[in-house]
């Protein structure tokens, strides 16, 4: 019937299109898993059940909110109409100050209590993260 | 003065780009030699950037304040050093460097493609104007670096501390290189394809120039490693944020095609997939341009910026991508089906896997970089992309991409068998036994990792004997290629076996647990030009009673006003023990980090390897001329 370069080549065509297929699979598959949501305070509040997943916050840090001990950090991350404590032990940007936006990585203990995982340094004392821009504008 | 003779060398520039296309396109139909008078013109106008570009030089180290990139940037305290380096360290003057390098690629394009066909020289100068006058047009709108303010400022604001630094004051312009490297490339491609000139003599004269831009990238890409490793004080060296992806997409690329393109000159096949790539490679540069300047990218290391200058690059790449287009589905004429003929075992068949393994890493990067744009503008959620992502996606491919790439040298073009296969299993066995025998007592994962292991030390081993045996024949490919498995053993390794401690520690406490003991021991505060600095000593001791002392610094500057923190690095050739200290707002606390990261010297080893490859080869073909 058909030659075997036109076979050949239908096979090749047939794994091409497979390996392409399997490959966006994997990848927005892994998109899903690893993607990480940013919320603001008020977002968590009117938030129906409490994120299981990674997610990250940001807002201001309150004035006189930073409490440092040999372990751990605390401090309360505000966007002017919510609050919500963080507990965060690691690593802390020296752009990270009170009264300056912050983004912090980690998960949600309960409705009042994140645990960062980690602080996002920003390099520029000029730079807002467009987040924390966004959730202290809207709302 | 200076910004003004800039100014007008700029405008002096465009014109002179109009005068070339005049008189290209009457050379192109009338005569038969090239004119030398466009040679001419051309340096003239490199002339003219340079001059526009040492006005913005000259007003930076006389802090010229009435210009106003100057004023944004720079500040009378800084030393001159980061005055000059100050000048690229922003976006304007970034950009004027970019059109810099455009101008001298296309300079040195003409010089040294003489043996090359009238009208191919000719269609690719012009192609290389329209980019020119594309980004003159874009700084003079846009982003002039020579816009005046009046009433004149007594100061400026000053340069971003952490780019007060050698390795980012050399970082841009290396990158720059590599980057705009690929657009000599790209306009090349286009003219070769539309005048249906894509040859093996033209694989070998563009190979040159893939080469030379490779290197750069590589080095480029490597200078910004090293500074976000010592200056961010993350203490990795690479972190998947965006303004690094989209440095490594074009890299990726652009290797690709360096391998392609000797299938292409091998054997004269695959031209459509040199073009794609070199069509690619260029628009990969200049989309990381759109997307690290434009603001739309939520990453750490972002540039202040303006969507109206994002959305001209866009414009400006969508006009590029469909004039390549057009010229791909026009002027493009496919093979000949003379040596069409493909086997399975070849050299051309294991870099053509390769390749598309490369394209895979690279559809990885892409869409992991842009789906946080796509998904806001779909459902206005606000998300990123983490490292895991990155990782999980292109740590298991890499293992048959290095078997591939192990193999894949010792076979012959056309159609090859394997000779000494004894051999090669032989390799096998020893990096599976040798790497089980690494990983063995370690607390990870047995399996995954003793296979990683074992494939990058597959390739070590392979490219080790060939140094050893001395055959030098194809000594450039295989010291890449060394390096590269250097590069991936060194980073597992330096994963497998990285350590850290972060505490919160006040002057004259001690940290002590079961392995190491830190004792912060003093803080001394000195005054430097433009910062002041508080220099801690601690001592640390680890569980065999070694004894080191290391000094980070906190650095207050002046103006702008911001801390910035200096890590102190003790390197040596096995292991980098590295500590940051961070300031917390009014408390008496220092936030402490401490690193033990080992094979760190050998990343950065492994990679001047890797373009000390690319740079054999090329003096290689010099020598062959």
């Amino acid at each position: 019937m058909y030659g075997r370069k036109v076979k050949l080549r239908f096979f090749f065509v047939f794994l091409i299109f497979i390996i392409l297929s399997l490959s966006v699979f994997l990848i927005i598959k892994s998109l899903e898993d690893n993607v990480i949501y940013f919320k603001s305070p008020s977002d968590l509040k009117t938030a129906a059940e409490i994120e299981k997943k990674k997610i990250r916050i940001g807002g201001m840090v309150k004035i006189e909110s930073i409490l440092i001990k040999e372990k751990e950090v605390k401090f309360i991350v505000t966007d002017y109409k919510n609050e919500i404590n963080v507990i965060y032990s690691g690593v802390i940007p020296n752009l990270f100050a009170e009264g300056k936006g912050v983004v912090a990585e980690g998960f949600l203990k309960d409705e009042n209590l994140f645990l960062a995982t980690k602080i996002l340094a920003k390099h520029d004392e000029n730079y807002m993260p467009p987040e924390v821009k966004k959730a202290l504008e809207g709302k | 003065m200076a910004s003004l003779i800039g100014h007008y060398s700029l405008i002096f520039g465009l014109f002179l780009s109009i005068l070339i296309i005049f008189f290209s396109i009457k050379n192109f139909r009338n005569s038969l030699i090239f004119d030398n008078k466009i040679i001419s013109f051309s340096f003239l106008q490199l002339f003219f950037v340079i001059l526009s570009f040492i006005g913005l030089i000259i007003s930076f180290v006389n802090s010229d304040f009435s210009n106003e990139t100057v004023f944004n940037h720079s500040h009378t305290t800084k030393p001159l050093f980061y005055k000059i380096s100050g000048t690229w360290g922003n976006h304007e003057g970034s950009l004027l460097l970019w059109l810099m390098v455009l101008t001298l690629f296309l300079f040195l394009f003409l010089l040294k493609s003489k043996q090359q066909n009238k009208k191919y020289r000719i269609l690719t100068l012009l192609f290389q104007q329209i980019i020119i006058i594309g980004f003159f047009i874009f700084i003079l709108k846009t982003s002039n670096p020579f816009n005046y303010i009046y009433p004149i400022p007594s100061e400026g604001l000053g340069l971003n501390p952490i780019l007060q630094d050698p390795a980012l004051a050399i970082h841009p312009p290396i990158l720059y290189l590599g980057y705009v490297g690929s657009s000599i490339i790209f306009s090349s491609t286009l003219s070769a394809m539309t005048l249906n000139y894509i040859s093996q003599k033209w694989a070998s004269h563009i190979k040159g120039w893939i080469l030379i831009s490779w290197i750069f990238l590589t080095i480029g890409i490597l200078l910004g490693s090293i500074w976000a490793y010592y200056e961010l004080g993350w203490g990795g060296f690479w972190f998947w944020d965006p303004v690094e992806n989209v440095s490594l997409m074009p890299w990726l690329a652009l290797t690709t095609l360096l391998h392609c393109i000797l299938i292409l000159e091998k054997r004269l096949i695959l031209k459509s997939w040199v073009i794609i790539l070199s069509i690619s490679t260029f628009s990969l540069s200049m989309c990381g341009t759109f997307l690290v300047r434009s603001g739309i990218l939520n990453s750490v290391h972002t540039f202040a910026n303006d969507p109206g200058r994002g959305f001209f690059i866009l414009i400006f790449l969508f006009c590029l991508i469909f004039l390549s287009l057009f010229i791909f589905f026009f002027f493009h004429q496919t093979n000949d089906k003379k040596n069409y003929e493909f086997f399975w075992l070849s050299k051309e068949t294991a870099i053509l896997i390769n390749n598309w393994f490369m394209m895979y890493f690279l559809a990885v990067i892409l869409i992991g970089t842009t789906y946080p744009i796509f998904l806001e503008v779909i459902n206005a959620n606000k998300i990123s992309v983490g490292p895991p992502f990155y990782n999980k996606l292109m740590t298991p491919f890499l293992i048959p991409f290095l078997f591939v790439m192990a193999i894949g040298p010792k076979l012959k073009w056309i159609k090859s068998d394997i000779k000494n296969k004894l051999n090669l299993i032989l390799f096998l066995i020893l990096s599976i036994l040798l790497s089980a025998f690494i990983i063995k007592n370690l607390s990870v994962s047995f399996l995954i990792n003793t296979i990683l292991v074992s494939s990058g030390l597959y390739l070590f081993l392979i490219t080790l004997k060939d140094f050893i045996s001395k055959s030098f024949a194809n000594l450039s490919q295989n010291l890449a290629h060394f390096g590269f498995s250097l590069l991936i053993l060194s980073i597992l390794l330096n994963n497998i076996f990285s350590k850290e401690i972060i505490t919160n520690m006040k002057v004259g406490e001690t940290f002590v647990s079961e392995k190491i003991q830190i004792n912060f021991d003093s803080l001394v505060k000195k005054n430097i030009k433009n910062y002041d600095a508080l220099i801690g000593k601690f001592e640390i001791e680890n569980e065999n009673g070694e004894f080191d002392i290391l000094n980070p610094e906190l650095r207050i500057y002046n103006q702008p006003n911001v801390v910035t923190s200096e890590a102190d690095i003790k390197t040596d050739i096995f292991t980098d023990k590295f500590i940051t200290m961070n300031l917390v707002q009014n408390q008496e606390y220092f936030n402490i980090r401490y690193q033990i990261k080992p094979f760190m010297v050998w990343i950065w080893f492994s990679v001047i390897l890797i373009s000390l490859g690319g740079f054999i080869s090329l003096l290689k073909r010099k020598y062959e001329n």
